[in-house]
Formats: C-alpha cells, structure tokens, sequence
C-alpha cells in the first residue's frame, strides 16, 4: 500500500499521482504478460497457464514480478506477470497476452509456456503456432488490432476489462480509477450529479432502459433519513454473463459507481447482491471491498467530506425472479424473494421501507467512465436516445462466442457476421443459415433474417416487440426447432415463476401444457388461439416483469414462425426434425437387417421391402400404431 | 427466549449443532440474515437437515415456517442429502442450443438418476441441471463439484464419471 500518496483522505490530485507513481513503475519492466482468468479461461486451465509462466520466466533467468510494489521495484530486465478479468474471446481461452508487443497467444497450454518464454521474452519473436488463425483469410493474427472478432467492437465498459489485474486497486488508480468518485463527493452537490448524468443519457442496462439519472433524482428529492443503493448482480438470464465479467474483470469501477451513485442519491450503506452461480465475482468485489476500505476510500469521511459509506457484498441463493427489484430487496431482507406491487417505487419505499436505488452491474460500471469522458464525449457514442455502448455475451451456433461489446444502433448483422464471424452448424462447421436470435433472455423475443439491418437500441426493440433485456444474443440455425425453443423458454419462466400471482402460476404451466400437445403432434389449430389468449392473459394479470413478459417468447416466435407452429399443428411433422413424437416413421438403414418382422407385424401393410435388404415405411398409409417398432428386434424403427 | 445448550439426537451429534451456533453468533442472530445463515448451515452438512432448521428458526426467534419457506423458495437450499461428487449441467439457453439434453439423458442413464431422484442409492452423485452457469461461450458447460468442464459431449460426461469412481476406489 505504499504506493498510496495520501496520508488522510485522497483528493483528486494524491489519486492522479498514485496512478502516475504506478505507471511509471510498470512501465520499468520490459515486458508484461496478462494471463486471462475469467470463468471460461480459468475452465480451460489458465490458472496453470500463470503459474508455469511464473516457473518457466524464472527458470530461464529473468526478474519475474507478479505484483508491482514500490519497495521492490522492477529493473529494465524484468518481467510482470499477472491475471485479468474475461477478454472476452472466451472460446479461444486460455488467452496469454504479451505487452507492449500486443501479442495475443490463444489455447496456450502449460506446455507452451517454455517456448513463448524462449522466443517472445527473450527475442521479442512471436510463436506463430498459437496465434489466433483467420480462417477467412488463412492468415494468423498477431494481435487484437488484427482479430475480426475484436476489430468490429467498440469497447467502452470493457475497455481496461482483460488488461488491468482486478485484485489490484493500485492497477485501477492507474488507470484514472476513483477520480470521478472523489470529483463527485468533493466539488459537485447530489443534484449536480444527478443532472450531469440525466444530461448524458444513460439508460438503465439491466433491460428497462429507464433513465438512470432520473431514476437517482427520484431518491435523491426523497426526505432525508437512511438511503440504500443496491448493485443488481443476479443476473439470472440464462444466456448472459456480461455483469459477471464486468465483476470479475474490473470489480472497482462497479464500487467506483457505487460511491458515485450514494453521493447523488444520499446513502451511507450499499448492498451488492451478486448470483450464487457467480462464486469468482464474489470473491473480486468482495476483496475491492475490503482493499478500497484499507485505501479509505470506502467507509467513513469519505474524500474528507465526512459523509460515510458501506459496502455489503451478499450472495443470492438461486431465484431467477430476484432480478426484479422489489423482489431482491425482500431477499437481502432474508426473506422468500417475491416481487411487490409498484407504487410504492423503490425510490420512496425500498429497503426496509427506506428510500432505495437499484442499479444494474454495468450501469454503475459505465457512471464513473461518464463522468471521466465527459457528457458530450458520451453522447458521441451510440444512438440518439440511446447514447453509449452494450455489452452483450454472443453465443449458440456462431463461429465467435463470448463477450462482446458494441455502440448502440449497431446492426445484428454487424454482431452475427462481422464480431460474430457468421453462424455454424451444430458440429462448429460453417456456414449456416440464420434462423433466429434471441435477444433479452426468456422474457426478450426473437429477431429473424428480416431484421438483420435493424439498428439495436433499446426503442427500436421495442418497437419490434423484443427487448434489450441484460444483453445474451443467442444466435441459432436452421436445425433449431422454434416451437422447442419456446416451450424451453416456457419451462425456464414457469420454474422460475415465484407464485404469487395466479395467472403467472397457473398460467404459465398451462401455457406449458398446450406447447407439449403442440410438440407431441397433439394439438389443433384451437389450441393455437387458446395458447395466444392465455398469453396476453398472463401478461395482463401479473404483478412483476418476470410474468408480464414470460409469455414474449411465444407470441413473438408463434408470429414470426407461424408456419413452423402450423406445420407441428396441421401436418404433424417438426421441419427441423428436432420433436421426436412428430419425426416421420421411419426405417434406420444401419440397423435394419431386412428381417421382414415389421412387414408381418404391420395391420395396415404400410411397410414394405425385400428379404435382407433395407425396409421402408409408407408415411401416408402408416397409422402410428407402433406394431413395427415393437416387433423390430433391432430398434431400427423410429417415428411411429 | 434462546434456546438451551446444544440438543444431541440420534445422528445428529451435539458437536455439529456447536457449528450452527457459531453460524448464528457470526450472523448476531439477526433474521434479516437468514439467507447468508442458511447458506453456511448448507455449506456444513450439504443440506438443511429439518432440525437444524427448527433450531435455526427457534435462535432467531421467527416461526420455523418462515425459515422452511425461505429454504423451498430458493434453488440453491437443498432439503434432501446430496450425493458427495454433485454434476450440475448447465442447460441455460446457449447449452440447450447446443445440444445439452443428450448429456443429461446419458449422465441420468449411467448413473441411474432420475429428475425427480436426482441422487444416487450410495449417496456418490447427484446429477442437477442450472439455469445458466455465465460460461456460455464454453457450451455446453458441466461443473464437476466445482469445476467447470466447457464443450461437453454425453461420452465425455460419462468419462469424467468414470475417471470420478475410478480415483474413489483408489481411495
């Protein structure tokens, strides 16, 4: 902690010179080696990855310098390697990245360690083998600057994520970190702050897209008295892992926004309430808790102003419906997490009855960088009334997954073909065709070909009936059934439905219900008109987000793959092949010995073919009744 | 009123019980606590035994029904035993496009599970799916205790049981 220059309490210029004292010590080292250790990283080894490379550096004779102290300075010789949050490019992890030459080695292997110490480190040579392969052009990229996926990014939020080591503040201070903070305490009144960022535009990114400076100044008007801000961290969509890496990767700018957003609304204690799922996350915020507190910038006389804040880290348990806001508060309260009906807003009545604000993850992740960059440098980004960048985690059937980040009115075409890299088959060949993505979680919609040009923000979706959501782009091809993704969308909502409200209950599982028949070859076009009724049904009679938009998926998918639902209504038959009840019956030609059992078995003579050759099933005169497959020895019979 | 000096019952040994007090203690008995006291009790014993629960409820002076309804309403409080080695397939929407369910059919059919019997006779796994594990550019994603295991196949989820009973019986 010696790098810290301030003796009380930080003022803007002790924290501009902790930075520069920092900088000015890592830039000594020669080299520097940032090791991934995001969760898909960290899945695929990289932990190994950074100790072999601590080992190996070492053992090849060079100064190996894993945290940059003052008291131990780096000479010109040595080498600092550290972690960092997700990079983003998750599928090609463990990424190592060697600065300042901008290398970026993809699949390393503690194997590969050795060599990359050998000829990098020693002779600034890359090892061609481990970087990352164009496959359009054949050729190998040496760094991000030359990688698609990154190239067609704008990386606001994530800008220091995957660079800067987030167990270390000293590394966020040098990086301009905890100045906006200490600007906002020190030389801006609460309502200052509320109007700077109401003036910049910046919409909630949890999904609502509500104005986030607004939403403070309906805390910050409240009478005094105890005050809460709480982080959004449950980020239940499955799908999206954006506010994970933004916890993992870069922890401090979330607390950065926390003290930003308590000093505009008033409060002295804040919660963040991150998923049970998210342990990593836990661990990093819960330590840039305790380091800010150490460095007094979290906890009492904040920036000498006298004014305090707390900071509680609390894990969630496992309920999807906790995202909404009323119902996480009853949570932190240790209670069932079931929403409340608004009004009262969290903004009057929130925790324990006090005024409450609650932001999403990245929100507050994006306020202090607001505030650096200035409003108008802010407003240059995205769209109009959608000013900034979103992240988003692009997966499914696309050659490029992982966490993404783009400026608002970028199209899904820019996503899906140029940072995606186009879609692929279910086996990761390409390419495919384009069915559909699904945009916003269970409670979002899903986009088609025809809105491949559309600008994404967040009216445009609405527009179109979809919605931002958290951010999870799930990109999906031909083979993908439509009518089994909604009803997979369905299931997800209906466990997650906390019973409150009948209709989204009840409703739900009967919306369930009649997607099965439908699936099963069991429907008619009445059930279509029923499922359609029951959805506007529950939409209207349920109190929170969660039942309000569980039926979205449905209705959208049943308008924009009308044709699929009429061909698992009608025809009984499932275009993708994906619904096994509706799958044509059919003889499988490897199994089948040409016994003749089938052909005996059958009422109706729909089975035909010669002794010891392949048989055939006549889709038009089979009845389904199942007497072949129950004859068949072999299960070579299947669809009946 | 707090309750007396620590009950011993059958299987459930005075010494555990010691362990929730300290929970308790550490949690200043305060209710609003309840879920982060639940989740250390859980951490404990791998599951909420019903008596603990009474005694949590009984420590915290609320009605043992609202301790039972916070740990039903949340996924993550389990009120069965769970098996020692717990395989939680990830089937968030990214892993169900690619193909989860096939995995879950086949760690169901090797380990002789069920949905409804997620736990196996010996008490050796515990086959669950989650909502979304946040690895989704890994799809599809297993977490082996807690491991993470990304780009999964059905044979190379029954591998990894294997090579899990194979180093049990070593032991």
């Amino acid at each position: 902690m010696t790098l810290f220059v301030w003796q009380d309490s930080p003022t803007e210029a002790t924290l501009a010179e902790s930075g520069r004292a920092y900088r000015e010590l890592a830039d000594v080292a020669q080299r520097r080696v940032v090791i991934c250790a995001g969760t898909g990283c960290v899945a695929g080894g990289a932990l190994a990855v950074y100790a072999e490379f601590v080992r190996a550096i070492e053992a090849a004779g060079i100064d190996v310098v894993t945290e940059l102290k003052a008291e131990t300075p780096p000479t010109s010789n040595s080498v600092h390697v550290s972690h960092s949050g997700c990079q983003g490019f998750c599928q090609m992890g463990p990424l190592a990245t060697v600065l300042p030459d901008g290398i970026l080695y993809t699949r390393v292997k503690p194997g590969d360690v050795a060599e990359i110490v050998e000829t990098t480190l020693r002779t600034g040579e890359t090892v061609e083998r481990l970087l990352y392969l164009d496959k359009q052009t054949e050729s190998r990229c040496r760094g991000v600057a030359e990688i698609p996926f990154y190239q067609a990014q704008q990386r606001f939020v994530l800008k220091e994520c995957g660079i800067i080591d987030p167990d270390s503040l000293p590394e966020y201070l040098a990086n301009d970190g905890y100045q906006a903070a200490c600007r906002a305490y020190t030389s801006m009144s609460p309502e200052e702050v509320c109007r700077e960022i109401e003036r910049s535009g910046l919409r909630g990114r949890g999904g609502g897209g509500f104005p986030t400076g607004k939403k403070w100044d309906l805390t910050r008007i409240q009478l005094d008295g105890q005050k809460y801000v709480i982080c959004n961290g449950d980020e239940g969509d499955p799908g999206a892992f954006m506010d994970r890496s933004v916890m993992e990767g870069n922890p401090h700018s979330v607390i950065e926004g926390i003290l930003i957003a308590s000093r505009a609304v008033g409060a002295s204690e804040a919660y963040v309430y991150v998923r049970a799922e998210y342990p990593l996350a836990v661990k990093r915020v819960r330590k840039a808790v305790a380091d800010a507190e150490a460095g007094g910038l979290l906890g009492d006389n904040l920036f000498g102003t006298g004014l305090s804040l707390r900071v509680t880290v609390m894990e969630g348990a496992g309920a999807f419906v906790c995202g909404e806001e009323t119902a996480l508060i009853a949570s932190i309260e240790g209670k069932r997490g079931m929403p409340a009906p608004k009004p009262p807003y969290p903004a009057q009545s929130g925790l324990w009855g006090q005024p409450t604000v609650i932001n999403n993850v990245e929100t507050l992740a994006s306020v202090p960088r607001v505030l650096r960059m200035g409003v108008d440098s802010f407003r240059a980004m995205g769209s109009r009334t959608s000013p900034g960048t979103k992240t988003f985690a692009l997966t499914g059937h696309v050659v490029n997954t992982g966490l993404i980040e783009v400026a608002f009115g970028a199209t899904l075409r820019d996503i899906v073909y140029g940072v995606g890299g186009g879609v692929t088959n279910d086996d990761g060949s390409g390419p495919a065709e384009l069915k559909a993505v699904q945009i916003g979680g269970p409670s979002g919609g899903c986009l088609t070909v025809d809105h491949l040009d559309l600008p994404l923000d967040y009216d445009s979706l609405r527009g179109i009936g979809a919605m931002v959501g958290s951010g999870g782009l799930v990109v999906m091809n031909q083979n993908t059934c439509m009518v089994s993704m909604a009803r997979f969308f369905m299931q997800f909502t209906q466990n997650e439905s906390c019973g409150k409200c009948v209709l989204c209950r009840e409703g739900t599982k009967q919306m369930l219900v009649l997607l099965d028949d439908i699936i099963a070859g069991k429907a008619t076009p009445a059930t279509l008109d029923l499922l359609d009724k029951l959805a506007r049904t529950v939409q209207k009679g349920s109190l929170c987000g969660l039942g309000k938009s569980a039926p979205n998926p449905v209705i959208l998918i049943a308008r924009l793959f009308r044709e699929e639902f009429l061909a698992h209504v009608v025809d009984k038959r499932c275009p993708a092949g994906r619904c096994k009840a509706l799958v044509a019956p059919h003889v499988i030609a490897d199994k089948c010995r040409g016994c003749g059992l089938c052909i005996k078995a059958c009422p109706v003579g729909a089975v035909t073919g010669e002794r010891r050759e392949v048989h055939a099933i006549d889709e038009n005169l089979c009845t389904r009744c199942g007497a072949c497959a129950k004859a068949c020895r072999l299960g070579a019979i299947e669809g009946v | 009123m707090l309750p007396e000096s620590p009950v011993s019952e059958p299987g459930l040994p005075g010494r555990q019980f010691q362990k929730v007090c300290e929970i308790l203690a550490l949690h200043q008995h305060q209710s609003s606590r309840l879920i982060p006291i639940l989740q250390a009790v859980q951490e404990e014993y791998r599951y909420l035994p019903e008596e603990v629960m009474t005694y949590v409820a009984t420590s915290l002076r609320i009605p043992p029904a609202e301790v039972y309804g916070v740990a039903t309403f949340y996924a993550h409080f389990a009120l069965a035993p769970k098996g020692k080695h717990v395989l939680r397939l990830c089937d968030g929407t990214a892993c169900h496009v690619k193909q989860s369910i096939p995995i879950l059919e086949a760690l169901r059919a090797k380990l002789k599970v069920s949905e409804l019997k997620p736990t196996t006779q010996d008490l050796m796994f515990t086959v669950e799916t989650v909502s979304c594990l946040g690895a989704c550019g890994l799809a599809p994603v297993l977490l082996v205790n807690d491991q993470v295991y990304g780009q999964i196949t059905p044979q190379r989820a029954c591998t990894l049981v294997d090579e899990i009973v194979a180093e049990e019986q070593v032991q």
